[in-house]
């Protein structure tokens, strides 16, 4: 069992990836130019997002889970985007 | 039954498939049937509307290419040069996704321009949401929806360099949860240089050039139907997404490849079912046969079916058929802009498209069955049974005993849904390129244009639909667009040489949407036939529903012309002031059915448009087009919706402009806010220098239009008399008000 | 003056900015982004577009393509650079101007016609002008916002070195006036020898009245050193 539900202060970080079927432009230009710039065994380049959040203290259940919201509602296209949220008491 | 099923959820009816399998002479497979279901889709194949589309007029000495022959209409502009143009809707990606959803929508309709030989040079968008100002998720959505269409439209024009420079955006709760985004592209070129999407010559190599393969834009059907696990679902969505920057380099390259002298047999863009639509199309256009090898198409994905790869929607992808022996050339200038180009079959004798994997037949079909013989329907219609009850107007009900009409511009220079666009154009690149002459805002937009032989042409273009009218009286509401579309035009002087129309409509098999449809087309093909202008292509959208009920049919119009010579180019907005404001065409409004004023300002749709007076509106663009040659002209202001008030606030809305003092006429037996507000009859209001008066009035008579001298021009006051109405507005109020509806809801 | 006009292969302006010289009485040719020579006698103007898609930071990729080595011994040489929109975004991740561009800080691309007000007319881009003086010269751009150090725009400031500023219509240099947010309203700068030039605004834009005016030619043949006689 987990003894800490409960903290002072978190750092949340969402990371935003597309989802792997998606094409992305981005990723697709730079691996381009990294190839022409002669830079060698780079097999792909995809591009996400990473934000970080810094939260008051509460209960981290329940902050999960309002995180948990926010990714799905704001932070990420979830007709195109997949996210991964990483919360850490402190900070 | 097996396949049969199959066919069934990919959306074929069971009659189709029993067509096919008798086509085929065989039991079709799972690869085949997938194709069919695409190029029989209504999208393809037009089915459900090709019986009515044969009502438009095709044809005209101006008509180089028609509708239907090749990917878009081409037109003669004189001195050699040739204009390519098309509309195009992307409703439905645009309801899931709207940022790549207009993005690629904008991207589509440009390699359509482009694949005819034309170097693209202009965009224009036609826009429909419902009503940002709702409160609560409504408006919110609707709120997510304008700002991410915009963005994506805006993303893929300004990076490709092709200006956007005008359209339409139109708020109505008849669009909520379902936008319309139709969009439109121009290109321009020599006779000489028209580019045909034909497969021919056996032995010739088939190219396959551009962005690399993926499983984008799958129909969830077709998912659906197979074993998927929900995860691999939750990672195979349909969302295209549209790369501009490759978009661009794809034009480019394809530009300089037409450029080499006999070098290019046939192109053909990938846009709806990709690799199938292409192979099946040249190769039918051809009277050719077309053998590809999947392995040999550049894939972003591993792992992908011969029907993945097959049906994809990847964006920014051709199909290119060379002279053999010249495949050495076509690799050098695309590998000079960077991209993939693949040689991935030749064109046969056979009249089929063989598809192979790893040398082994996956696909085999007749290339005109699949392209050319889907099912024409003659769908059943009917005239709306609440029809004539909703076309009942009794004003008595509606106004106020005492006309309030102060209150009432006010809110419609309030309401987003009448405030000025700029808040959009603003964020679209509309000037690059060096053409554009007349910028968004006004009634028709102007570019410039070389001609083959050094020197201008100038081209006018205009987007122009109206669902209000056409859900009140679908024939008449047709013809009025096609006469409003035409009127703008000869705001800029120019005479219409082609139109280009979106059909968009509910589900076809509604009896009543059908009705509305057909009555659409049939008003619009007689006004097309009316002012001698070509229909050249289009697109067909059905189906757009929410659970709230079917849109408004919103036919749209975009229509092309060339500016006389010796017109002088006026701004639709009035300068400081010292100038008469005339009226040109009838003194009647028409009358306050289907009005934007009863439906912004008393919340009312009924009534429906006055019968259109074709000859009539003839007569004026005709005389529009002499005064505009006339010194001492100002400006030039249509009135379209809002009436005749609406339209001379507009023209004191520009950041110069001073106010005016105006009486407009108003009938015994009408209500001032009919005189004031009414929208349908074809007018054109103008400010001219007090000297020009005599000769306008002159060329009026000889022309046998109505021309009445309203008031002047000037000082900083909007002052209007209309029976017993008088009113003023200080013009900042007004001016301010307008400029401001559209960025405070979406901001 | 010859110019050599940068073909990068998402660039959108360098056919704009061929005409414009041309209609200038300029000689123009373009210049492909793989070639790896620029002519000692040539100015280079780098344009607008968005080079390489631009989807990293605009310009980032750009800096690295062969004929930016040619772009940079061209302006180590004291030749004219000057680089429009995304030309200047390449400047400064290049090195050749100090500085970045960043978002717009009302997050939209704007394009519009913007009044901006000449700063200095002492060197060869703006000596066909006065101090003071407006310019209406069309912005399309959604990375325009000028960011440097303290130190950066200090230095910018004193050397005068800012050459535009964006103004309202009368020229005053008004937050309600600065479309995109840049540091100091700054609309262009050039470098310390004077002779590189990055702005956003687009002067080959306004250089016929048909485009809407022809403000922007001063610059454009300041550039080819014909500014005062104009």
């Amino acid at each position: 069992m987990r003894a800490v539900s409960k903290a002072a202060g978190y750092k949340a970080t969402v990371t935003v990836t597309l989802k792997p079927s998606i094409l992305d432009p981005q990723g697709e230009a730079i691996g381009h130019a990294l190839q022409n710039m002669g830079v060698k065994g780079i097999k792909s380049v995809r591009i996400g997002k990473h934000i970080e959040l810094e939260i008051e203290g509460g209960e981290e259940k329940v902050l999960r889970a309002k995180l948990e919201e926010i990714s799905k509602e704001l932070l990420s296209n979830p007709v195109m985007e997949n996210f991964h949220l990483d919360l850490q008491a402190g900070g | 039954m097996k396949a049969k099923e199959f066919a069934l959820t990919l959306g074929l009816s069971a009659g189709e498939y029993d067509q096919i399998e008798k086509g085929m002479g065989r039991e079709p497979n799972e690869n085949e049937i997938g194709m069919f279901s695409v190029m029989w889709s209504e999208h393809c194949s037009y089915k459900n509307t090709r019986r009515e589309l044969r009502k438009f007029p095709t044809t005209g000495p101006a008509v180089l290419v028609k509708a239907g022959e090749e990917n878009a209409g081409v037109v003669d502009a004189g001195d050699g040069l040739a204009l390519a143009y098309k509309i195009e809707s992307h409703n439905h990606p645009s309801a899931v996704e709207p940022f790549q959803g207009a993005a690629t929508g904008v991207g589509g309709i440009l390699r359509d321009i482009f694949t005819m030989g034309a170097r693209p040079v202009a965009f224009m968008d036609s826009l429909r949401f419902g009503r940002p100002e709702a409160k609560g998720d409504d408006g919110k959505r609707t709120r997510s929806l304008i700002k991410g269409v915009v963005s994506g439209i805006s993303h893929y024009g300004n990076c490709v360099g092709v200006p956007t420079i005008g359209g339409e955006l139109v708020f109505d709760q008849a669009y909520d949860g379902n936008p319309l985004v139709n969009v439109f592209c121009l290109g321009t070129l020599r006779h000489d240089q028209i580019r045909r999407g034909a497969a021919k010559g056996v032995g010739n190599p088939v190219f396959y050039v551009g962005a690399k393969t993926g499983r984008d834009g799958l129909a969830g059907a077709a998912f659906a139907s197979r074993d998927l696990t929900e995860e691999s679902k939750a990672d195979r969505p349909a969302v295209q997404v549209g790369d501009p920057f490759v978009g661009k380099l794809l034009f480019e390259a394809c530009l300089e490849l037409y450029a080499r002298p006999d070098l290019v047999v046939g192109v053909q863009d990938m846009g709806a079912a990709g690799l199938t639509c292409s192979t099946c199309e040249t190769a039918s256009r051809g009277g050719s046969g077309i053998e590809i090898e999947l392995d040999l198409v550049p894939q972003r994905e591993t792992g992908m079916t011969p029907y993945e790869i097959l049906l994809s929607e990847s964006q920014e992808r051709m199909l290119i058929i060379v002279h053999k022996g010249r495949e050495a050339e076509l690799k050098e200038i695309f590998a000079r802009w960077g991209l993939d180009a693949a040689e991935i079959g030749t064109v046969t004798e056979t009249g089929r498209v063989v598809v192979k994997e790893g040398g082994k037949v996956v696909a085999d079909v007749p290339a005109r069955i699949l392209a050319d013989d889907a099912p024409v329907y003659e769908r059943e219609a009917k005239v709306p049974a609440k029809l004539a009850e909703r076309q009942k107007l009794d004003l008595r009900k509606i106004l106020p005993a005492k006309p309030k009409v102060r209150e009432d511009l006010l809110k419609l220079a309030t309401s987003p849904a009448t405030g000025s666009r700029r808040w959009v154009w603003n964020q679209y690149d509309h000037m690059v390129g060096l053409r554009t002459v007349v910028r968004p805002g006004g009634d028709a937009a102007v570019l410039r244009v070389e001609k083959p032989g050094g020197g201008w042409v100038h081209v006018a273009m205009t987007l122009d639909g109206n669902g209000r009218w056409c859900a009140q009286d679908p024939r008449e509401g047709s013809k009025a667009l096609v006469a409003e579309a035409c009127r703008n035009l000869a705001c800029a002087g120019a005479v219409p040489l082609g139109l280009t129309d979106n059909l968009n409509y509910g589900n076809p098999h509604d009896p009543e949407i059908f009705w509305t449809l057909r009555e659409g087309v049939e008003g619009m093909a007689e006004a097309c036939r009316f002012f001698d202008l070509p229909v050249t292509g289009g697109n067909v959208s059905l189906y757009n529903q929410s659970p709230a009920g079917p849109i408004h049919p919103t036919p749209v119009v975009g229509v092309v012309g060339k500016v006389e010579e010796g017109v002088r180019l006026v701004p639709g907005i009035l300068g400081k002031g010292g100038g008469v404001v005339l009226l040109l065409g009838t003194q009647e409004s028409g009358g306050l059915g289907a009005s934007l004023y009863l439906q912004e300002i008393h919340g009312v749709l009924a009534g429906k448009l006055g019968k259109v007076n074709l000859k009539a509106e003839k007569e004026l663009h005709q005389l529009m087009r002499s005064v505009l040659k006339l010194k001492g002209v100002r400006a030039v202001h249509d009135v379209g919706e809002g009436g005749i008030l609406w339209a001379l606030a507009e023209m004191t809305f520009g950041e110069e402009s001073g106010g005016a003092e105006v009486e407009i006429p108003c009938g015994s037996n009408e209500r001032p806010e009919e005189a004031l507000f009414g929208e349908g009859a074809g007018r054109i209001l103008l400010e001219v220098d007090e000297e020009a008066v005599t000769g306008i009035e002159g060329l009026a008579k000889e022309a046998g239009v109505g021309c009445y001298r309203l008031g002047k021009t000037g000082g900083d006051i909007f002052v209007i008399r209309c029976g017993v109405v008088k009113e003023k507005w200080a013009g900042k109020e007004l001016k301010d008000l307008f400029h401001n509806s559209l960025p405070k809801v979406l901001e | 003056m010859r110019f050599a006009v940068v073909q990068f292969p998402g660039s959108n302006c360098d056919q704009d900015c061929v005409h414009a010289l041309q209609i200038l009485g300029q000689e123009a040719r373009l210049v492909w982004h793989q070639e790896t020579k620029i002519n000692p006698e040539e100015a280079v103007i780098l344009p607008g577009g968005f080079s390489y898609g631009d989807y990293l930071r605009c310009g980032a990729i750009a800096r690295f393509s062969p004929i930016m080595a040619a772009v940079k011994v061209a302006a180590e040489r004291g030749q004219v650079v000057v680089g429009i929109c995304n030309g200047f975004q390449i400047l400064c991740e290049a090195g050749l101007l100090p500085g970045a561009l960043t978002r717009n800080e009302g997050l939209h691309f704007r394009c519009e016609t913007a009044p901006i007000r000449v700063e200095t007319p002492t060197t060869r881009f703006t000596s066909a002008y006065v101090t003071g003086q407006i310019l209406q010269i069309p912005i399309a751009h959604g990375e325009g916002c000028y960011r440097a150090s303290p130190d950066v725009l200090q230095e910018l400031e004193a050397r005068q070195r800012i050459l535009f500023r964006y103004c309202n219509p009368e020229g005053e240099v008004v937050a309600e006036a600065n479309p995109n947010g840049s540091s100091h309203a700054i609309a262009g700068i050039c470098n310390a020898r004077g002779n590189v030039l990055g702005m956003m605004p687009h002067p080959e834009r306004c250089c016929e009245p048909e485009m809407g005016g022809v403000d922007g030619r001063g610059i454009l043949l300041g550039a080819a050193g014909v500014g005062r006689s104009l």
